[in-house]
Protein backbone atom coordinates (compact mmCIF):
# COMPACT_ATOMS: atom_id res chain seq x y z
CA UNK A 1 0.00 0.00 0.00
CA UNK A 2 1.61 3.72 -0.96
CA UNK A 3 2.10 5.71 1.95
CA UNK A 4 3.40 8.73 0.22
CA UNK A 5 0.81 10.74 -1.48
CA UNK A 6 3.57 11.61 -3.77
CA UNK A 7 4.43 9.07 -5.57
CA UNK A 8 2.49 8.12 -8.74
CA UNK A 9 -0.02 5.49 -8.72
CA UNK A 10 -0.93 3.79 -11.98
CA UNK A 11 -4.66 2.20 -11.35
CA UNK A 12 -7.07 0.64 -13.95
CA UNK A 13 -10.52 2.35 -14.16
CA UNK A 14 -13.09 -0.53 -13.19
CA UNK A 15 -16.31 0.71 -13.68
CA UNK A 16 -17.55 3.86 -15.54
CA UNK A 17 -20.90 5.54 -14.66
CA UNK A 18 -22.50 7.79 -17.43
CA UNK A 19 -24.02 10.71 -14.72
CA UNK A 20 -25.57 12.84 -17.72
CA UNK A 21 -24.23 12.80 -21.84
CA UNK A 22 -21.36 15.38 -20.34
CA UNK A 23 -20.44 14.15 -17.39
CA UNK A 24 -19.24 10.78 -16.18
CA UNK A 25 -17.73 8.76 -13.00
CA UNK A 26 -14.72 7.07 -13.16
CA UNK A 27 -14.04 4.44 -10.10
CA UNK A 28 -11.00 2.94 -9.21
CA UNK A 29 -9.11 0.77 -6.70
CA UNK A 30 -6.57 3.19 -4.32
CA UNK A 31 -6.33 3.32 -0.30
CA UNK A 32 -5.03 6.83 -0.09
CA UNK A 33 -7.99 8.08 -2.51
CA UNK A 34 -10.26 6.40 -0.55
CA UNK A 35 -9.31 7.69 2.35
CA UNK A 36 -9.41 11.87 0.77
CA UNK A 37 -11.03 13.79 3.37
CA UNK A 38 -14.10 15.95 2.02
CA UNK A 39 -12.27 19.17 -0.09
CA UNK A 40 -9.01 17.23 -0.62
CA UNK A 41 -7.77 16.83 -4.74
CA UNK A 42 -6.12 14.43 -6.87
CA UNK A 43 -3.97 15.55 -9.55
CA UNK A 44 -5.08 13.04 -12.47
CA UNK A 45 -2.79 11.94 -15.66
CA UNK A 46 -4.01 10.99 -18.86
CA UNK A 47 -0.89 9.25 -20.48
CA UNK A 48 0.32 11.91 -23.22
CA UNK A 49 -2.16 14.24 -22.50
CA UNK A 50 -2.71 15.80 -19.72
CA UNK A 51 -2.54 15.72 -15.52
CA UNK A 52 -5.64 17.97 -14.01
CA UNK A 53 -6.50 18.28 -10.23
CA UNK A 54 -10.02 16.51 -9.57
CA UNK A 55 -12.10 16.33 -6.24
CA UNK A 56 -12.21 12.91 -4.74
CA UNK A 57 -15.30 11.46 -5.29
CA UNK A 58 -16.54 8.22 -2.75
CA UNK A 59 -17.28 5.32 -3.45
CA UNK A 60 -18.72 2.69 -1.13
CA UNK A 61 -16.51 -0.26 -1.90
CA UNK A 62 -13.47 -0.57 0.59
CA UNK A 63 -10.63 0.89 -0.88
CA UNK A 64 -11.91 2.43 -4.23
CA UNK A 65 -12.80 5.85 -5.14
CA UNK A 66 -13.85 8.05 -8.17
CA UNK A 67 -13.42 11.33 -10.15
CA UNK A 68 -16.49 12.65 -12.01
CA UNK A 69 -15.90 14.55 -14.88
CA UNK A 70 -17.10 17.23 -16.50
CA UNK A 71 -16.14 17.21 -20.18
CA UNK A 72 -14.79 20.69 -21.25
CA UNK A 73 -10.90 21.28 -21.31
CA UNK A 74 -8.30 19.11 -23.42
CA UNK A 75 -8.15 17.22 -20.33
CA UNK A 76 -10.99 16.63 -19.01
CA UNK A 77 -12.13 15.37 -22.28
CA UNK A 78 -10.13 13.18 -22.56
CA UNK A 79 -10.80 11.86 -18.88
CA UNK A 80 -14.21 11.67 -20.02
CA UNK A 81 -13.33 9.39 -22.82
CA UNK A 82 -11.68 6.93 -20.81
CA UNK A 83 -13.11 3.63 -20.96
CA UNK A 84 -13.20 0.82 -18.26
CA UNK A 85 -9.81 -0.95 -18.17
CA UNK A 86 -7.92 2.11 -19.06
CA UNK A 87 -5.07 3.10 -16.92
CA UNK A 88 -4.42 6.40 -15.23
CA UNK A 89 -2.50 7.67 -13.01
CA UNK A 90 -3.09 9.41 -9.60
CA UNK A 91 -0.94 11.18 -6.94
CA UNK A 92 -2.24 13.01 -3.82
CA UNK A 93 -4.71 13.81 -2.26
CA UNK A 94 -3.60 17.26 -1.65
CA UNK A 95 -4.77 20.26 -0.06
CA UNK A 96 -6.84 20.81 3.21
CA UNK A 97 -10.62 19.84 3.43
CA UNK A 98 -13.96 21.12 5.02
CA UNK A 99 -14.34 21.31 8.62
CA UNK A 100 -17.01 19.66 10.81
CA UNK A 101 -16.82 20.83 14.01
CA UNK A 102 -18.08 18.41 16.51
CA UNK A 103 -20.54 21.61 18.39
CA UNK A 104 -22.60 21.10 14.68
CA UNK A 105 -25.85 19.93 14.92
CA UNK A 106 -27.08 21.23 11.59
CA UNK A 107 -25.38 21.74 8.72
CA UNK A 108 -26.37 23.26 4.69
CA UNK A 109 -24.95 21.97 1.97
CA UNK A 110 -24.85 24.17 -1.45
CA UNK A 111 -24.01 22.52 -4.26
CA UNK A 112 -24.02 23.06 -8.01
CA UNK A 113 -22.44 20.47 -10.77
CA UNK A 114 -19.29 18.59 -10.09
CA UNK A 115 -19.08 20.66 -7.07
CA UNK A 116 -21.46 18.09 -5.21
CA UNK A 117 -18.03 15.60 -5.17
CA UNK A 118 -16.47 17.16 -2.28
CA UNK A 119 -19.85 17.73 -0.41
CA UNK A 120 -21.29 14.25 -0.73
CA UNK A 121 -17.78 12.97 0.84
CA UNK A 122 -18.99 15.28 3.02
CA UNK A 123 -22.37 14.38 3.77
CA UNK A 124 -21.14 10.92 4.17
CA UNK A 125 -19.18 12.24 6.98
CA UNK A 126 -22.13 14.27 8.55
CA UNK A 127 -23.94 10.90 8.84
CA UNK A 128 -21.43 9.47 10.13
CA UNK A 129 -21.76 12.01 13.04
CA UNK A 130 -24.89 12.22 13.40
CA UNK A 131 -25.11 15.89 11.75
CA UNK A 132 -27.88 17.08 10.07
CA UNK A 133 -27.72 17.72 6.83
CA UNK A 134 -29.64 20.11 4.35
CA UNK A 135 -28.49 19.12 1.17
CA UNK A 136 -29.76 21.87 -2.07
CA UNK A 137 -28.54 20.20 -5.40
CA UNK A 138 -28.88 22.78 -8.37
CA UNK A 139 -28.48 22.81 -12.21
CA UNK A 140 -29.87 24.66 -15.01
CA UNK A 141 -32.24 21.70 -16.08
CA UNK A 142 -33.72 18.49 -15.06
CA UNK A 143 -31.20 16.55 -17.60
CA UNK A 144 -28.21 18.05 -15.80
CA UNK A 145 -28.55 16.82 -12.30
CA UNK A 146 -27.23 14.30 -11.02
CA UNK A 147 -25.84 12.28 -7.78
CA UNK A 148 -30.17 12.26 -6.60
CA UNK A 149 -29.87 8.21 -5.91
CA UNK A 150 -25.90 8.18 -4.37
CA UNK A 151 -27.27 11.58 -1.91
CA UNK A 152 -30.86 9.77 -0.72
CA UNK A 153 -28.49 6.52 -0.57
CA UNK A 154 -26.09 8.98 1.84
CA UNK A 155 -28.40 10.65 3.65
CA UNK A 156 -31.19 7.48 4.02
CA UNK A 157 -31.93 6.62 8.06
CA UNK A 158 -31.08 9.91 9.03
CA UNK A 159 -33.05 12.99 9.58
CA UNK A 160 -31.04 14.79 6.97
CA UNK A 161 -32.98 16.22 3.49
CA UNK A 162 -32.40 17.06 -0.06
CA UNK A 163 -33.90 19.47 -2.12
CA UNK A 164 -33.19 19.85 -5.96
CA UNK A 165 -33.52 22.92 -7.66
CA UNK A 166 -33.77 23.68 -11.52
CA UNK A 167 -32.91 27.44 -12.89
CA UNK A 168 -36.30 26.28 -15.53
CA UNK A 169 -37.70 24.92 -12.90
CA UNK A 170 -38.08 21.20 -15.06
CA UNK A 171 -37.22 19.61 -12.16
CA UNK A 172 -37.93 20.53 -8.36
CA UNK A 173 -37.56 24.22 -7.14
CA UNK A 174 -38.07 26.65 -9.50
CA UNK A 175 -35.03 28.83 -9.55
CA UNK A 176 -31.07 28.57 -8.66
CA UNK A 177 -29.36 27.13 -5.72
CA UNK A 178 -29.05 30.59 -3.96
CA UNK A 179 -32.56 31.31 -4.14
CA UNK A 180 -33.34 28.31 -2.80
CA UNK A 181 -30.80 28.69 0.06
CA UNK A 182 -32.39 31.94 0.74
CA UNK A 183 -35.59 30.55 1.49
CA UNK A 184 -34.62 27.41 3.51
CA UNK A 185 -32.32 29.90 5.26
CA UNK A 186 -35.96 31.44 6.49
CA UNK A 187 -37.23 28.68 7.57
CA UNK A 188 -34.32 26.84 9.34
CA UNK A 189 -30.91 28.35 11.04
CA UNK A 190 -27.67 26.35 10.46
CA UNK A 191 -24.32 26.10 12.03
CA UNK A 192 -22.60 26.08 8.77
CA UNK A 193 -22.74 26.11 5.12
CA UNK A 194 -20.29 24.45 2.84
CA UNK A 195 -20.70 24.86 -0.87
CA UNK A 196 -19.08 23.55 -3.77
CA UNK A 197 -19.66 24.75 -7.84
CA UNK A 198 -19.36 27.58 -10.22
CA UNK A 199 -17.18 30.16 -8.08
CA UNK A 200 -19.96 32.85 -9.41
CA UNK A 201 -22.60 30.80 -7.27
CA UNK A 202 -20.43 29.98 -4.33
CA UNK A 203 -19.61 33.94 -4.09
CA UNK A 204 -23.19 34.46 -3.83
CA UNK A 205 -23.82 31.70 -1.26
CA UNK A 206 -20.54 32.99 0.58
CA UNK A 207 -22.64 36.67 1.07
CA UNK A 208 -25.56 35.46 1.76
CA UNK A 209 -24.03 33.32 4.69
CA UNK A 210 -21.99 36.58 5.45
CA UNK A 211 -25.00 38.78 5.56
CA UNK A 212 -26.73 35.92 7.92
CA UNK A 213 -23.79 35.45 10.39
CA UNK A 214 -23.72 31.96 9.83
CA UNK A 215 -20.19 30.26 9.05
CA UNK A 216 -19.23 29.37 5.82
CA UNK A 217 -16.82 26.76 3.66
CA UNK A 218 -16.11 26.94 0.14
CA UNK A 219 -14.38 24.55 -1.73
CA UNK A 220 -12.35 26.56 -4.66
CA UNK A 221 -10.89 25.11 -8.14
CA UNK A 222 -8.20 26.95 -10.15
CA UNK A 223 -6.01 26.09 -12.72
CA UNK A 224 -2.59 23.81 -11.27
CA UNK A 225 0.37 22.71 -13.34
CA UNK A 226 2.36 20.86 -9.81
CA UNK A 227 -0.57 20.67 -7.25
CA UNK A 228 1.94 20.86 -4.37
CA UNK A 229 2.57 24.84 -3.58
CA UNK A 230 5.66 25.34 -6.13
CA UNK A 231 3.77 26.71 -9.74
CA UNK A 232 2.05 29.79 -7.88
CA UNK A 233 -0.71 28.98 -10.99
CA UNK A 234 -3.59 28.63 -8.46
CA UNK A 235 -2.88 31.84 -6.29
CA UNK A 236 -6.18 33.79 -4.92
CA UNK A 237 -5.01 36.76 -3.59
CA UNK A 238 -1.78 35.81 -1.60
CA UNK A 239 -3.14 32.18 -1.04
CA UNK A 240 -2.72 29.11 -2.81
CA UNK A 241 -5.56 27.04 -3.59
CA UNK A 242 -3.33 23.30 -3.69
CA UNK A 243 -2.08 24.12 -0.61
CA UNK A 244 -3.65 26.79 1.56
CA UNK A 245 -7.35 25.11 0.34
CA UNK A 246 -9.05 23.90 -1.41
CA UNK A 247 -11.26 25.10 1.40
CA UNK A 248 -11.28 28.71 2.37
CA UNK A 249 -13.64 30.29 5.38
CA UNK A 250 -16.40 32.82 4.69
CA UNK A 251 -14.33 35.21 6.76
CA UNK A 252 -11.08 34.29 4.65
CA UNK A 253 -12.77 34.59 0.96
CA UNK A 254 -14.49 37.75 2.09
CA UNK A 255 -11.17 39.96 2.84
CA UNK A 256 -10.05 38.34 -1.11
CA UNK A 257 -10.39 40.54 -4.28
CA UNK A 258 -9.79 37.85 -6.42
CA UNK A 259 -13.14 35.03 -5.60
CA UNK A 260 -15.66 35.58 -7.49
CA UNK A 261 -13.85 38.07 -10.31
CA UNK A 262 -10.52 36.81 -11.70
CA UNK A 263 -8.34 33.68 -11.68
CA UNK A 264 -4.98 33.09 -13.91
CA UNK A 265 -4.63 31.21 -17.01
CA UNK A 266 -1.79 29.43 -18.13
CA UNK A 267 0.53 31.97 -18.64
CA UNK A 268 -0.05 33.61 -15.42
CA UNK A 269 -2.26 36.39 -16.42
CA UNK A 270 -5.27 37.62 -14.20
CA UNK A 271 -8.54 36.66 -16.38
CA UNK A 272 -11.99 38.02 -15.01
CA UNK A 273 -14.67 36.13 -15.02
CA UNK A 274 -16.95 38.53 -16.33
CA UNK B 1 15.93 34.52 -1.46
CA UNK B 2 12.85 32.86 -3.33
CA UNK B 3 14.48 31.19 -6.58
CA UNK B 4 13.41 31.88 -10.00
CA UNK B 5 10.20 29.62 -11.08
CA UNK B 6 8.62 29.24 -7.92
CA UNK B 7 5.43 31.08 -6.85
CA UNK B 8 6.60 34.10 -8.96
CA UNK B 9 4.06 35.64 -11.22
CA UNK B 10 1.58 37.41 -8.42
CA UNK B 11 2.60 40.74 -5.99
CA UNK B 12 -0.25 39.33 -3.84
CA UNK B 13 1.94 36.15 -3.21
CA UNK B 14 5.48 38.24 -2.89
CA UNK B 15 3.59 40.83 -0.46
CA UNK B 16 2.57 37.25 1.73
CA UNK B 17 6.52 35.90 1.42
CA UNK B 18 8.18 39.48 2.37
CA UNK B 19 6.14 39.09 5.40
CA UNK B 20 7.71 35.79 6.35
CA UNK B 21 10.91 37.63 6.28
CA UNK B 22 12.35 37.02 3.04
CA UNK B 23 15.48 38.43 1.94
CA UNK B 24 14.43 38.65 -1.59
CA UNK B 25 12.62 37.44 -4.29
CA UNK B 26 13.25 36.34 -7.91
CA UNK B 27 10.21 36.22 -10.01
CA UNK B 28 9.42 33.66 -12.47
CA UNK B 29 11.06 34.12 -15.96
CA UNK B 30 9.94 36.60 -18.31
CA UNK B 31 10.15 37.00 -22.03
CA UNK B 32 8.67 39.73 -24.43
CA UNK B 33 5.23 37.62 -25.30
CA UNK B 34 3.30 35.67 -22.46
CA UNK B 35 3.83 31.82 -23.12
CA UNK B 36 1.38 29.45 -21.82
CA UNK B 37 4.48 26.75 -21.35
CA UNK B 38 4.05 22.78 -21.85
CA UNK B 39 1.17 21.07 -21.20
CA UNK B 40 0.51 19.51 -17.73
CA UNK B 41 2.44 17.01 -16.78
CA UNK B 42 4.82 19.88 -15.72
CA UNK B 43 6.55 18.62 -12.50
CA UNK B 44 6.41 15.37 -11.41
CA UNK B 45 7.79 14.50 -7.28
CA UNK B 46 10.20 12.15 -7.70
CA UNK B 47 10.84 11.14 -4.48
CA UNK B 48 13.10 12.10 -1.28
CA UNK B 49 12.44 15.97 -2.05
CA UNK B 50 13.46 16.42 -5.61
CA UNK B 51 11.60 17.21 -8.62
CA UNK B 52 11.34 17.21 -12.73
CA UNK B 53 9.64 20.05 -14.24
CA UNK B 54 9.38 21.01 -17.71
CA UNK B 55 6.53 24.04 -17.05
CA UNK B 56 7.86 25.64 -20.08
CA UNK B 57 8.62 29.42 -18.70
CA UNK B 58 5.32 29.85 -18.67
CA UNK B 59 4.90 33.53 -18.06
CA UNK B 60 2.34 36.42 -18.32
CA UNK B 61 4.99 38.47 -20.94
CA UNK B 62 6.44 41.81 -20.20
CA UNK B 63 3.56 44.29 -20.59
CA UNK B 64 0.72 42.37 -18.10
CA UNK B 65 3.97 41.39 -15.75
CA UNK B 66 4.90 45.11 -15.05
CA UNK B 67 1.18 46.04 -14.66
CA UNK B 68 1.58 43.26 -11.94
CA UNK B 69 4.48 44.81 -10.23
CA UNK B 70 3.64 48.63 -10.75
CA UNK B 71 2.25 48.82 -7.15
CA UNK B 72 5.30 47.47 -5.52
CA UNK B 73 7.50 49.92 -3.67
CA UNK B 74 9.47 47.86 -0.82
CA UNK B 75 9.18 44.04 -1.80
CA UNK B 76 12.88 43.68 -2.94
CA UNK B 77 12.37 41.88 -6.36
CA UNK B 78 14.66 41.11 -8.55
CA UNK B 79 13.11 40.13 -12.46
CA UNK B 80 14.05 37.39 -13.67
CA UNK B 81 14.35 37.73 -17.60
CA UNK B 82 14.40 34.55 -20.94
CA UNK B 83 14.69 35.45 -23.92
CA UNK B 84 16.26 34.60 -27.62
CA UNK B 85 17.71 37.88 -28.94
CA UNK B 86 19.24 41.06 -27.88
CA UNK B 87 16.19 42.84 -28.80
CA UNK B 88 14.12 40.94 -26.45
CA UNK B 89 16.39 41.58 -23.69
CA UNK B 90 16.64 45.55 -23.82
CA UNK B 91 12.67 45.84 -24.88
CA UNK B 92 11.70 44.01 -21.48
CA UNK B 93 14.72 45.91 -19.54
CA UNK B 94 13.66 49.25 -20.66
CA UNK B 95 9.87 48.36 -19.19
CA UNK B 96 10.73 47.19 -16.09
CA UNK B 97 13.74 49.45 -15.06
CA UNK B 98 11.34 52.17 -14.24
CA UNK B 99 9.34 49.92 -11.53
CA UNK B 100 10.40 49.94 -7.89
CA UNK B 101 12.86 46.66 -8.26
CA UNK B 102 16.29 45.44 -7.16
CA UNK B 103 17.69 44.30 -10.12
CA UNK B 104 17.45 41.26 -12.67
CA UNK B 105 18.79 37.92 -13.08
CA UNK B 106 18.82 36.56 -16.90
CA UNK B 107 18.05 32.90 -16.62
CA UNK B 108 20.62 31.52 -19.28
CA UNK B 109 20.30 27.96 -18.05
CA UNK B 110 16.82 26.93 -18.38
CA UNK B 111 17.36 23.14 -19.69
CA UNK B 112 13.82 22.57 -21.81
CA UNK B 113 13.03 25.03 -23.89
CA UNK B 114 14.68 25.34 -27.12
CA UNK B 115 16.15 28.81 -28.45
CA UNK B 116 16.17 29.88 -25.00
CA UNK B 117 17.95 29.39 -21.38
CA UNK B 118 20.58 26.73 -22.04
CA UNK B 119 20.57 27.01 -25.61
CA UNK B 120 21.45 31.05 -24.88
CA UNK B 121 24.10 30.02 -22.10
CA UNK B 122 25.75 27.36 -24.06
CA UNK B 123 27.03 29.96 -26.70
CA UNK B 124 29.58 32.35 -25.13
CA UNK B 125 29.32 35.16 -27.67
CA UNK B 126 25.32 35.00 -26.89
CA UNK B 127 25.68 35.52 -23.57
CA UNK B 128 28.20 38.11 -23.96
CA UNK B 129 25.83 40.36 -26.40
CA UNK B 130 23.05 39.81 -24.31
CA UNK B 131 24.73 40.75 -20.77
CA UNK B 132 25.83 43.80 -22.93
CA UNK B 133 22.53 45.05 -24.10
CA UNK B 134 21.13 44.51 -20.29
CA UNK B 135 24.18 46.49 -19.20
CA UNK B 136 23.30 48.95 -21.26
CA UNK B 137 20.22 49.56 -20.31
CA UNK B 138 19.95 49.78 -16.92
CA UNK B 139 22.19 50.70 -13.82
CA UNK B 140 20.80 48.56 -11.45
CA UNK B 141 22.59 44.98 -10.36
CA UNK B 142 22.74 42.14 -13.00
CA UNK B 143 22.56 38.59 -11.84
CA UNK B 144 23.47 36.07 -14.61
CA UNK B 145 21.97 33.08 -13.80
CA UNK B 146 24.28 29.98 -15.02
CA UNK B 147 23.97 25.85 -15.17
CA UNK B 148 25.23 22.73 -16.04
CA UNK B 149 25.34 22.52 -19.94
CA UNK B 150 27.86 21.80 -22.16
CA UNK B 151 30.62 24.60 -21.22
CA UNK B 152 32.47 24.89 -18.01
CA UNK B 153 30.30 26.36 -15.34
CA UNK B 154 33.27 29.10 -14.14
CA UNK B 155 34.00 29.78 -17.79
CA UNK B 156 30.46 31.20 -17.90
CA UNK B 157 30.43 33.12 -15.26
CA UNK B 158 33.48 34.64 -16.35
CA UNK B 159 31.96 35.85 -19.92
CA UNK B 160 28.97 36.68 -18.24
CA UNK B 161 30.93 38.99 -15.64
CA UNK B 162 33.35 40.50 -17.98
CA UNK B 163 30.18 41.59 -20.10
CA UNK B 164 29.01 43.78 -17.14
CA UNK B 165 26.75 41.35 -15.02
CA UNK B 166 27.47 41.62 -11.18
CA UNK B 167 26.26 38.25 -9.77
CA UNK B 168 26.18 35.06 -10.61
CA UNK B 169 23.31 32.92 -9.13
CA UNK B 170 24.43 28.90 -9.78
CA UNK B 171 22.66 26.45 -10.27
CA UNK B 172 19.56 25.92 -12.37
CA UNK B 173 17.94 22.37 -12.65
CA UNK B 174 19.81 19.67 -14.59
CA UNK B 175 18.62 18.61 -17.55
CA UNK B 176 16.71 15.21 -16.52
CA UNK B 177 13.95 12.71 -17.16
CA UNK B 178 11.25 10.19 -15.84
CA UNK B 179 9.51 7.12 -17.24
CA UNK B 180 6.46 5.74 -15.83
CA UNK B 181 6.90 1.68 -16.30
CA UNK B 182 3.92 0.40 -15.88
CA UNK B 183 2.40 2.78 -18.78
CA UNK B 184 5.79 2.79 -20.27
CA UNK B 185 5.74 6.70 -20.96
CA UNK B 186 7.39 9.46 -20.54
CA UNK B 187 5.64 11.50 -17.41
CA UNK B 188 6.47 15.29 -18.51
CA UNK B 189 4.54 16.38 -21.94
CA UNK B 190 8.20 17.64 -22.62
CA UNK B 191 9.37 14.40 -22.42
CA UNK B 192 12.58 15.77 -20.64
CA UNK B 193 12.82 18.23 -18.17
CA UNK B 194 14.93 20.06 -15.31
CA UNK B 195 15.79 18.31 -12.21
CA UNK B 196 15.60 20.05 -8.69
CA UNK B 197 15.12 19.62 -5.13
CA UNK B 198 17.95 17.78 -2.89
CA UNK B 199 19.36 15.67 -5.71
CA UNK B 200 21.07 18.15 -6.96
CA UNK B 201 22.48 20.40 -3.53
CA UNK B 202 26.33 18.80 -4.12
CA UNK B 203 26.42 20.01 -7.33
CA UNK B 204 25.09 23.44 -6.52
CA UNK B 205 27.74 23.43 -3.75
CA UNK B 206 30.52 22.52 -6.19
CA UNK B 207 29.47 24.91 -8.84
CA UNK B 208 29.10 28.19 -6.10
CA UNK B 209 32.81 26.78 -4.43
CA UNK B 210 34.60 26.62 -8.04
CA UNK B 211 32.80 29.91 -9.56
CA UNK B 212 34.00 32.06 -6.24
CA UNK B 213 37.28 30.62 -6.03
CA UNK B 214 38.08 31.60 -9.71
CA UNK B 215 35.84 34.81 -10.26
CA UNK B 216 36.12 38.03 -8.27
CA UNK B 217 32.06 38.47 -8.12
CA UNK B 218 29.20 37.55 -5.50
CA UNK B 219 27.39 34.21 -6.05
CA UNK B 220 24.08 33.93 -5.11
CA UNK B 221 23.81 29.94 -4.60
CA UNK B 222 21.00 28.11 -5.49
CA UNK B 223 19.69 23.76 -6.14
CA UNK B 224 18.40 21.71 -3.57
CA UNK B 225 18.22 23.73 -0.97
CA UNK B 226 15.93 22.19 2.10
CA UNK B 227 16.89 23.59 5.35
CA UNK B 228 18.98 26.14 7.37
CA UNK B 229 21.64 23.59 7.16
CA UNK B 230 22.05 23.59 3.16
CA UNK B 231 22.14 27.47 3.35
CA UNK B 232 25.31 27.55 5.81
CA UNK B 233 26.96 24.97 3.60
CA UNK B 234 26.42 26.95 0.35
CA UNK B 235 28.05 29.88 1.81
CA UNK B 236 30.86 28.24 3.33
CA UNK B 237 31.28 27.27 -0.45
CA UNK B 238 31.42 31.18 -1.52
CA UNK B 239 28.15 32.27 -1.40
CA UNK B 240 26.87 35.70 -0.79
CA UNK B 241 22.91 34.58 -0.51
CA UNK B 242 20.99 31.76 -1.31
CA UNK B 243 17.92 31.24 -2.96
CA UNK B 244 15.30 28.20 -2.20
CA UNK B 245 12.53 27.11 -4.31
CA UNK B 246 11.61 23.31 -4.52
CA UNK B 247 11.09 23.03 -0.64
CA UNK B 248 8.55 25.50 -0.60
CA UNK B 249 6.13 22.09 -2.18
CA UNK B 250 6.45 20.01 0.84
CA UNK B 251 6.81 23.44 3.37
CA UNK B 252 4.89 26.40 2.48
CA UNK B 253 5.96 30.35 2.59
CA UNK B 254 6.76 29.76 6.28
CA UNK B 255 9.76 28.23 5.70
CA UNK B 256 11.91 31.20 5.39
CA UNK B 257 10.88 32.49 8.42
CA UNK B 258 11.77 29.12 9.86
CA UNK B 259 15.03 29.70 8.43
CA UNK B 260 15.93 32.76 9.28
CA UNK B 261 15.22 31.98 13.05
CA UNK B 262 17.38 28.90 12.19
CA UNK B 263 20.25 30.68 10.53
CA UNK B 264 20.43 33.40 13.89
CA UNK B 265 20.58 30.80 16.30
CA UNK B 266 23.37 29.29 14.55
CA UNK B 267 25.29 32.76 13.73
CA UNK B 268 24.44 33.66 17.69
CA UNK B 269 25.83 29.93 19.17
CA UNK B 270 29.24 29.85 16.72
CA UNK B 271 29.96 33.13 18.50
CA UNK B 272 29.83 34.93 15.04
CA UNK B 273 29.19 38.76 14.82
CA UNK B 274 27.69 38.12 11.26
CA UNK B 275 27.00 35.43 9.18
CA UNK B 276 28.64 36.68 6.37
CA UNK B 277 32.02 35.43 8.09
CA UNK B 278 31.11 32.48 7.14
CA UNK B 279 31.10 33.26 3.21
CA UNK B 280 33.77 31.11 1.18
CA UNK B 281 35.67 29.77 4.52
CA UNK B 282 35.67 26.12 2.78
CA UNK B 283 38.42 27.83 0.54
CA UNK B 284 40.68 27.86 3.64
CA UNK B 285 41.75 24.02 2.71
Amino acid sequence: MPTNIDNRRIVRIEQTIVETPTVKTLVFKDSLSHAAKPGQFLMIWIPRIEEIPMSVMINSKEGYAAVTIRKSGVGSTALFERKTGDLIGLRGPYGNSYTLKKTYKKILIVGGGTGLVPLLRLASYASRLKIQSTVIIGARTKGEVFFENITRKIIQDTDSSLTICTDDGSYGFRGTTVELMSKVLHENTFDCVFTCGPELMMRKVVDLSNENSIAVQASLERYMKCGIGICGSCCLDGSLVCQDGTVFSGRQLSKMLDFGISYRDKDGQRINYF
Amino acid sequence: MLASGILGISQSIFERLYNENIGGIVTKSISVNPMKGYPNPTVVPIGGGSYINAVGLSNPGVDAFSRELSKNKKIPIMISLVGSSEKEFSRMVKVFDSLSILGYEINLSCPHVSKMGMEVGDDPEAVNKIVKTVRMNTAKPISVKVGVGSIDVVELARVAIDAGANIITAINTLRAMTIDIETMMPILSNRVGGLSGTAIKPIGVRCVYEISKNIKAPVIGCGGVSSWQDVIEYMMAGASAVQIGSVLGSNGPKIFNRMTKDLKNYVEKKGMKNISEIIGIAHKY
